[in-house]
């Protein structure tokens, strides 16, 4: 296989995380859910660095954000699908 | 190195066995078994480091861990300072102590604590002697217990006697991808086979805990673990904060490495358990473990130096240290393994590496292949190959204070 641009780990998650550096906008990338090998395309609208998420599907503002299939938290503003999810769209629910 | 390790993943598939991989270690006068043989001079509080380090300086070969406290603690905060000092004493990888403190009540009380394992150890008190004096006394004791432990010799042991501590750092999205599955299918693999494992960071499940509750061998050991997290959150982070923790959990480092909240952080974090293996008990920090092998669950900060001291104290003997950006930690006693799964760490900061496993995020190599690249190496350090972190000379030794000293 081919190594994938970005890794999600669960079906339910509507964030991956890009894996490889230099990733820039309008890529399109090979994703990979590592929960059953499958993989998809989606295309990246912002440059994201490495480590960083992206949504995979549209977000909106007061959603819970999804990642090992489990709540990591809520989108503080309306994200795009594709675009960079972190600490300007995304908070925690704790403390 | 990339090349080297996917060697050794081919290398490890056709195994199929991992109970009988021969060590050797030092087997110590209770049974235990160490991988290092150090000889240590332990300073009692902060006014006997400078003694203990001119120890260290005159006695080339053995090695003085100063550290800030032992002074005017009392309570809970005493106890565990105790438990900590005498652990890291009575801990396998150490052959033999010199004890320098500045009076002789609290010195001989972590004299008479290491001497329980029946290891050479003694102490010495500053007060009516004078530095020089007390450092010239346990130069010789500290000579004398080099050249014996020098003479002490490895012999034949399993990899399952060890103690294998794990604990993540610097951590980023990568860790849960990569380093920490790893490390948790290096468990789910050796704590059928015996050893004793560990992992800790309390404040860091926060947002996994009903999970961590659930990986507890029974449902009274999962509430003994709550009791401990819910203690935590109340005493601790509600008691004490001032904002949402937004730049300690997740840390600075972190949000660069792309991690975002601390739920994302935690549930990374607790892929370190494995999938299989479940925790047999809950310790206090710096408890040595009662309830024989099996993986434990230790009430810790996420500090790395000071979660893995508090380990060390506990009895481990060797630490698995998964990092995402790169955490350059060591230990003065026991040797800390860095693996990475984040490839610009493996290009970046090389020097601190024990183990690439970057090639998980290019779907080179599977997890449970990882885990056996990361049993090789367990036993190769083990068996005498030095760290990273102890070739660059790092020796974190960062005691936990639970409150102002009286």
């Amino acid at each position: 296989m081919k190594a994938p641009q970005l890794l999600v780990h669960d079906k339910k998650d509507t964030v991956g995380v890009v894996v490889v550096e230099n990733l820039k906008a309008g890529t399109d990338m090979l994703c990979v859910v590592t929960a059953d090998n499958s993989s998809f395309k989606l295309k990246a609208t912002m440059d994201v660095p490495i480590g960083h998420k992206i949504a995979l599907n549209e977000i909106k503002k007061g959603d819970t954000v999804w990642k090992y299939g489990h709540d990591i938290g809520k989108a503080v503003a309306n994200i795009k699908k594709g675009e960079h999810v972190h600490v300007h769209n995304l908070k925690t629910k704790r403390w | 190195m990339a090349k080297t390790a996917k060697k050794a993943a081919k290398k490890s598939n056709g195994r199929a066995k991992r109970s009988d991989i021969a060590i050797r270690g030092w087997r110590r006068e209770n049974g235990r078994i160490g991988v290092r043989n150090h000889v240590l001079v332990l300073p009692l509080d902060d006014l006997s480091n400078a003694a203990a380090e001119a120890v260290a300086n005159n006695i080339k070969g053995v090695m003085a861990i100063p550290h800030a406290y032992g002074r005017l603690q009392f309570g809970e905060d005493l106890e565990l300072f105790f438990r900590t000092l005498i652990g890291t004493g009575a801990n396998p990888n150490v052959a033999a102590v010199v004890v320098i403190g500045i009076e002789e009540g609290w010195t001989k009380r972590v004299v008479d604590g290491i001497k329980k394992t029946g290891k050479p150890v003694v102490g010495f008190g500053i007060e009516g002697t004078g530095d020089i004096m007390t450092v010239a006394k346990a130069s010789r004791a500290a000579k004398d217990f080099l050249q014996w432990a020098t003479e002490q010799k490895r012999e034949e042991c399993e990899l399952s006697e060890l103690w294998i501590s794990a604990k993540c750092g610097e951590s980023d999205t990568t860790t849960g991808l990569a380093s920490c599955p790893t490390v948790g299918n290096m468990y789910d693999k050796l704590i059928p086979k015996g050893i004793y494992g560990v992992f800790g960071e309390t404040s860091e499940i926060t947002g996994a805990e009903d999970l961590a509750k659930a990986r507890a061998i029974n449902p009274k050991i999962g509430r003994k673990w709550y009791r401990v997290w819910q203690a935590y959150q109340n005493d601790v982070i509600e008691a004490h904060k001032t904002d949402d923790l937004s730049e300690s959990q997740p840390t600075k480092g972190n949000i660069a490495g792309g991690l975002t909240t601390i739920e994302e952080k935690a549930l990374g974090n607790l892929e370190k358990i494995g999938r299989v293996c479940r925790y047999i008990d809950v310790l206090e920090p710096a408890q040595a473990p009662k309830r024989g092998p099996g993986l434990y669950f230790m009430d810790t900060s996420s500090a790395a130096a000071e979660c893995v001291t508090l380990m060390a104290a506990a009895g481990y003997v060797v630490h698995c240290f998964p990092t995402g950006q790169g955490n350059v930690i060591g230990n003065p006693i026991i040797p800390v393994i860095k693996l990475t799964g984040n490839p610009k760490t493996v290009r970046t900061m090389s020097e601190h590496i024990d183990l690439d496993i970057s090639g998980i995020v290019r779907r080179e190599i599977t997890i449970p292949e990882a885990g056996d690249m990361l049993i090789d190496i367990i036993a190769r350090t083990a068996n005498g190959r030095l760290t990273a972190a102890e070739a660059l000379g790092h020796r974190e030794f960062v005691l936990t204070k639970l409150y102002r000293s009286a």
